[in-house]
């Protein structure tokens, strides 16, 4: 057993409708994984599963050897899990630095009394930096969210998340709003990300930035898995373009 | 210079309170319409204690320990809710606190209690005593705004979702900030029915958690000082003035207005802002 995260016989149901329907998903440690898939194929629900927002009806999730399906997103966050959201939300009365360094300094944060007794900011500050450089943001580290384009804080995020230091993180939609220029750029950020102890789901709508940067790939349409494996070979099936691209039925 | 003693140690039990409540309210934005309940189990439980005989000064410790303990009860119950739930629930709060007390003959029913023993120190050893209070609530105030808890506080009173997301244990913080507020109103309430020596179910109603949450806002809602400021102001004005004392309520809740309209964050924003300016022209 050697996947990061598995999704296994996965469905929710919201009343009578079924967003996900017995799906299946396997994340390898330090992989890239693009995640498509039509509109209302259960993307965000899928993805809610797996930080805990929506408990599922049936089956399992399981991370890093634990069944994570019942825990809170907290816990799943102390586990090693991290997500960068689609709809930026940078803490608005904090400077970029910081937005990161409380992320960086988030295991001191396990208990109010022991929080209070910390002071020092420093070397969270420095993680933060380092962050901040990695993901191109360095240069607006000590301004504060609310002037700074979507760009800037799409980047934000990632560097936020990457801070919880996690194995798995899950990038939702982080190239929508972006122009092409700005997208590709991000996509070259996203494809540098993983590394042994990194594994990345790209949960995306740009197919095109996703089969370029993304060397496996998973397809859900209808709440269901379609198909799951190497780039090439998934696009090649006819399913798959018929679900996705709506070519070949 | 007994009346001046006696407005000084009103301003001191104010600035307390006020302080309690911006722990709430102003670190991980709860807002709480009930705050006076818990000023109200602390006087209840100090003035019953000192009449069995207890010192004052010890009688502060369960008094702050029980409103803490009921605060814990209540923060518990105010996790399921937010926003404007919340004011409603803290608010119901406020009502069930008065309602029971009517209630209870052991504890004066509709009557209250009198007779609560002036302190063995004398009035200027009760302004002491609050100060002293008033100075060790706000350094732990300060102390948790400046450390790791108040970084969190931060981002759970600007967007507790992303809080979350950023691993922090949103329900454990708030929890923890129910109980250092409503303990520290508790013994606001201790030392007001030693001053007051007299103390009712009316007291502690809806007017006086408005009251406490007008100084709250006006100060600037999580600015220590600023609240200090509000809540001085607001408490020495009404004894000064008998007007302002006669339509307390409307000029409280103008205020209130306008502060949420033109100046959300408060004294401590315009100050900050003027500050800035200030230097900025230097």
């Amino acid at each position: 057993m050697s996947a990061l995260l598995s999704v296994r016989d996965v469905t929710v149901r919201f009343g009578g409708i079924t967003a996900i329907d017995g799906a299946r998903l396997e994340v390898e440690p330090g992989r890239l994984l693009g995640f498509i898939g039509p509109n209302g194929a259960g993307k965000t629900t899928m993805m809610r599963v797996i930080t805990g927002v929506v408990r599922p009806s049936a089956g399992q999730v399981l991370f890093r050897g634990s069944d994570i399906t019942r825990w809170s997103t907290v816990a799943r966050i102390r586990h090693g899990l991290a997500l960068a959201q689609q709809i930026v939300r940078p803490l608005r009365a904090l400077t970029l630095l910081d937005n990161v360094a409380l992320a960086v300094g988030h295991r001191r944060l396990t208990s109010p009394v022991a929080a209070m007794l910390r002071h020092d900011r420093r070397r969270e500050r420095e993680r933060a930096h380092t962050l901040l450089e990695r993901v191109g943001l360095a240069e607006v580290a000590g301004q504060r969210p609310e002037a700074l384009p979507l760009g800037y804080l799409k980047r934000l995020e990632v560097a936020r998340a990457l801070a919880l230091e996690p194995a798995l993180l899950l990038l939702d939609e982080p190239l929508a709003g972006l122009n092409q220029r700005e997208a590709r750029a991000m996509a070259d950020l996203i494809a540098e990300l993983p590394g042994p102890s990194l594994a990345v789901v790209l949960i995306e709508h740009n197919l095109g930035e996703v089969l370029r940067v993304c060397p496996t790939l998973y397809v859900q349409d209808g709440g269901r898995a379609l198909a799951f494996g190497p780039t090439s070979e998934v696009m090649a099936r006819a399913d798959v373009r018929a679900a996705y691209l709506g070519v070949g039925r | 210079m007994a009346y001046e003693i006696i407005v000084a140690t009103n301003v001191a039990i104010a600035i307390l309170f006020a302080l309690s409540l911006n722990v709430i309210t102003g670190f991980c934005g709860q807002v709480s319409l009930g705050h006076a309940a818990f000023l109200g189990i602390g006087a209840y439980t100090s003035a019953m204690l000192t009449k069995a005989g207890m010192p004052l000064v010890l009688s502060l410790v369960p008094a702050a320990v029980l409103a803490g303990a009921v605060g814990m009860v209540v923060g518990l119950a105010s996790l399921r809710v937010r926003h404007d739930f919340l004011a409603i629930t803290t608010m119901g709060v406020a009502f069930l606190f008065v309602g029971i007390v009517r209630k209870q003959d052991a504890l004066g029913g509709e009557i209250g209690i009198a007779g609560i023993p002036a302190p063995a120190f004398g009035r200027p050893g009760l302004l002491v005593l609050s100060v002293v209070c008033v100075v060790a609530f706000a350094a732990l105030a300060v102390a948790i705004r400046r450390s790791w808890a108040g970084f969190a506080f931060e981002s759970i009173a600007d967007d507790e979702d992303t809080a979350r997301l950023l691993g922090i244990d949103v329900p454990r913080f708030k929890l923890f900030a129910f109980v250092v507020g409503t303990a520290g109103a508790g013994v606001a309430g201790g030392l007001y029915a030693h001053q007051v020596r007299f103390i009712g179910p009316d007291s502690f109603g809806f007017v006086e958690s408005v009251t406490v949450l007008a100084m709250v806002i006006v100060g600037g809602i999580g600015s220590v000082w600023g609240v200090v400021v509000a809540a001085a102001l607001l408490s020495m004005l009404p004894q000064w003035f008998q007007l302002v004392d006669d339509y307390k309520l409307l000029l409280y809740g103008a205020l209130l207005f306008a502060t949420m309209r033109f100046a959300p964050d408060g004294l401590a924003g315009i100050a900050t802002r003027a500050l800035r300016r200030v230097r900025g022209a230097a």
